[in-house]
């Protein structure tokens, strides 16, 4: 199952924009090794291939245990997020300064709900 | 009766029957087991269900704190975000998985692994550095919030997996394995049972088959017997006579 192989993973990655990516390299999750960064920065003009491109990497990489991305970011590959049931690396969806957080659009949420509903 | 529902190819011996019969138990209770194991894992599944859900609205209110003492800091010393993440190298914040066990299913939990000290090297900011120093411990704060939150979605999605495992086989041996078992075990007996009547039937057959052969040897040897009883002693008589007629009697032809 899912639950091998979690011993090295012990690294945080993080799918954000510009304040909630340099917030969370302040508390010191960035790891920048030979080019092969664990953030990334959406804004504006990122594109939204990129971003799936950056998920698909940070979810496929073994050193990986907890991948943060922004909701609104989230937002943009929805159908990427919610086909991702794997347990690791853990998905959390955070919010951001601009957008505040709604836990309806949260795929882990929505299936907690879903849960408690029936 | 034997033909109703799938039951396994198998040949209707007693020793079938037992063995059907062992297996049945051994299935009824690695079902009781598999339900019981079904039950906690439900129980503390929902524990972990009401915790996610509450700590992803406290970080909610942790995210958007810290997005405020950030906003101070941009106030305070101007953007540095570029500066931050140009100096990003290593990481000082990690996690560590340690592993908990719920009846036989490991649960990953994840734990804060800080490098103490700040290996940020911030020098370049003249000002505000105070701001930014704040703004790291409100962000490794929430952070901290993230992790446990993740620890607790990953033991969610694991619970929910397994659970569905064990809900599929309980409900497996529940209505496949044990129905079927039961309907082998009744056509045994039911075999059995035909080949018991078989036997006895049989059995009654052949004793009929002896009797009849026996009262017809019977009639016979009564009837030699009375048969006998009648001829018997004249026809003695008889042949002894003449023997010893023979042997006894003189006959004029003979010479010498």
């Amino acid at each position: 199952m899912a639950s091998t192989s979690f011993k090295d993973r012990n690294l945080l990655a993080v799918i954000g924009d510009e304040d909630t990516v340099t917030g969370l390299l302040l508390a010191g999750i960035g790891n920048v090794d030979k080019a092969k960064r664990n953030f990334l920065v959406v804004d504006s003009k990122t594109s939204v291939s990129s971003i799936e491109a950056a998920f698909g990497e940070y979810t496929e990489r073994k050193d990986i245990a907890i991948l943060l991305i922004n909701q609104h970011v989230a937002e943009k590959i929805r159908p990427l997020v919610d086909k991702y049931t794997q347990a690791f690396p853990a998905l959390l969806e955070i919010p951001s300064k601009d957008h505040p957080y709604d836990p309806a659009k949260d795929s882990v949420l929505k299936r907690v709900q879903k849960l408690f509903g029936d | 009766m034997s033909g109703t529902g799938s039951r396994e190819n198998i040949f209707p011996t007693r020793m079938a029957l037992t063995n059907t019969k062992q297996r049945l138990k051994g299935a009824q209770t690695g079902h009781s087991l598999l339900a019981k194991k079904r039950d906690a894992l439900t129980t503390r599944f929902r524990a972990i269900l009401r915790k996610v859900d509450e700590a992803k609205r406290k970080m909610g209110r942790v995210m958007q704190l810290a997005s405020f003492s950030l906003a101070e800091v941009t106030y305070a010393t101007g953007d540095i975000s570029y500066l931050v993440r140009e100096q990003a190298k290593a990481a000082s914040f990690k996690v560590k998985a340690k592993q908990e066990n719920v009846s036989g299913v490991v649960l990953p939990a994840f734990e804060v692994d800080r490098v103490a000290g700040s290996d940020f090297n911030l020098t370049g900011l003249g000002r505000g550095g105070q701001q930014v120093l704040k703004a790291k411990e409100v962000y490794a704060k929430a952070v901290e919030t993230l992790v446990e939150l993740a620890s607790l979605q990953t033991a969610f999605m694991i619970l929910d997996e397994v659970i569905r495992a064990t809900n599929r086989r309980v409900n497996a041996i529940e209505h496949v394995v044990i129905p079927r078992l039961e309907n082998t075990i009744k056509y045994i007996v039911s075999e059995l049972d035909e080949m018991d009547r078989e036997e006895f039937f049989r059995l009654k057959k052949v004793q009929a088959k002896k009797k009849r052969d026996a009262q017809a040897a019977d009639a016979v040897r009564a009837s030699q017997l009375i048969a006998e009883e009648i001829t018997p002693p004249t026809r003695d008589v008889v042949t002894e006579n003449t023997g010893r007629d023979l042997l006894s009697s003189k006959d004029e032809d003979v010479i010498f």
